[in-house]
């Protein structure tokens, strides 16, 4: 997107526009914390699918991005726990759905990587399980290490709790999880947010998401999820 | 056969036992289920400092008022004590990988003589995903698994080698079940505790996996301890 100083605020509805069918998209989001409701409900509403979504979990089957699975508009997951969400067992049993999962630590720090600009990183966990499998394993300093590499999205959605108008962000409780990392890993970044401030109103140091990587921003909606988490 | 035991008593037994293992200041992680419960059983006097991977650590008992932006990893809404902070996921998972937890509870579907764990899918049945638990496991500096004797169905879950896929290779340090508690002692599965209400003969015909008895057998340690504050 074209990059400007001050962000546009805008709808939901606006916003999801720029999630093509076909294009990998971020959701941020642990269990039913901290994930963008209002953009996902819009973007359900915009009918957008073949979609892959980079997301932890697929949260339940009738609760946000959820959705996007149970109402089939996703080719593909990858996520690290899909356990709460039965329609994504299914649908993946039933041939219907992409599935990809990698341990938690694994799947954020794959994200981190392709934000922060590395090739990729070594980790011990799931050495000696089914997630080496295709994977180059490296032994360093007598320790084995599979080598995982970047991940980036088309989209991130991310939920934060407030903004400034310069896009930056801070979070709050737990609902911060991935959306700070997801929102250094996409080409265009839209943050749902409880409030906007003005320029300088937040504190720099507690300031955790930084403007420039924040392209569009959104107050969030009245759902019973949107409005209480 | 083992006794039937209900499963109220199940669940505190078990986790009234490993809540004994902790000393103070130790950082533990719960998983979800039986050893989410473990933090109801910590003796008076010692503090233990709880992380959830969400992105908490310092985690306490619900509020008063619950605050949906504040949640443990199984969706239980939590508050944070003093002292606590939150963080987002590469944080938490570092913190995990890195060491600097002392100890991780979890379930298992099975574990092995070699210390072999196996808890996040059942090929062609369920592929909840493995979540937090393989970085856990490798990451934790003591490995707990709180889980059944055997299946509902009666079927043993301590064998000599795991069927289902690895969680993570030569991870366990204690298996805290109903009936029976194993320690891994000098790379060697151990029988350590039993219950009052069966013998080292039931025990062993429940228990396919190769493992050692303790001399002298112990007492299973807890079943009448229970913190009511």
């Amino acid at each position: 997107m074209k990059k400007s100083i001050v962000k546009q605020v805008v709808s939901a509805a606006e916003a999801v526009k720029h999630v093509k069918k076909g294009d990998t998209v971020m959701i941020g989001g642990f269990n039913y914390g901290g994930i963008p409701y209002t953009l996902v409900d819009a973007l359900l509403e915009q009918g957008t699918d073949e979609l892959t979504i980079i997301a932890n979990d697929t949260a339940y089957a009738d609760v946000g991005h959820g959705k996007l699975v149970t109402q089939g508009r996703c080719k593909k997951v990858v996520a690290s726990h899909v356990g709460l969400n039965k329609k994504t067992g299914e649908f993946y049993h039933a041939g219907k759905l992409e599935l990809e999962l990698f341990p938690q630590g694994t799947f954020v720090e794959k994200i981190r990587a392709a934000g922060f600009g590395l090739g990729g990183f070594l980790t011990p966990t799931g050495v000696g399980t089914v997630v080496e499998d295709g994977k180059q394993v490296l032994e360093v300093g007598g320790k084995k290490y599979i080598l995982e590499l970047p991940m980036k999205a088309d989209v991130a959605l991310v939920r934060a709790y407030k903004a400034d108008r310069s896009g930056n962000l801070i979070y709050r409780g737990t609902s911060r999880n991935f959306n700070p990392v997801m929102a250094t890993a996409a080409e265009i970044v839209i943050a749902e947010v409880d409030s906007v401030v003005d320029i300088g109103e937040l504190d720099p140091d507690a300031i955790v998401t930084q403007g420039i990587l924040v392209d569009l921003l959104v107050v969030k909606g009245g759902s019973y999820y949107a409005s209480r988490t | 056969m083992l006794p039937e035991l209900d499963e109220q008593t199940i669940r505190e037994r078990i986790a009234g036992r490993i809540a004994l293992e902790f000393s103070e200041g130790d950082v533990v992680n719960l998983g979800i289920g039986i050893p989410t419960l473990v933090s109801d059983y910590i003796p008076q006097g010692i503090n233990i400092i709880f992380q959830a991977e969400n992105g908490a650590i310092g985690v306490g008992p619900p509020p008063a008022v619950p605050d949906l932006k504040c949640i443990g990893a199984g969706g239980r809404i939590i508050s944070l004590l003093p002292g606590g902070s939150f963080f987002a996921s590469d944080t938490s998972f570092g913190l995990i990988r890195g060491g600097h937890v002392d100890a991780t509870v979890l379930g298992a579907l099975e574990v092995d003589e070699e210390g072999n764990l196996a808890n996040w899918m059942v090929p062609g049945k369920s592929v909840p995903g493995m979540g937090g638990a393989m970085d856990l496991v490798v990451g934790a500096k003591r490995v707990y698994v709180a889980t059944t004797h055997v299946t509902k169905k009666g079927g043993a879950k301590i064998l000599r080698k795991c069927k289902l896929p690895l969680t993570a290779v030569g991870v366990v340090d204690m298996i805290v079940t109903e009936f029976a508690v194993f320690e891994m002692r000098d790379g060697r599965l151990t029988l350590t505790e039993i219950a009052p209400e069966v013998t080292p003969e039931m025990i062993r015909e429940n228990t396919p996996a190769d493992y050692a008895t303790a001399e002298p057998l112990g007492a299973y340690k807890g079943i009448e301890v229970k913190n009511d504050g």
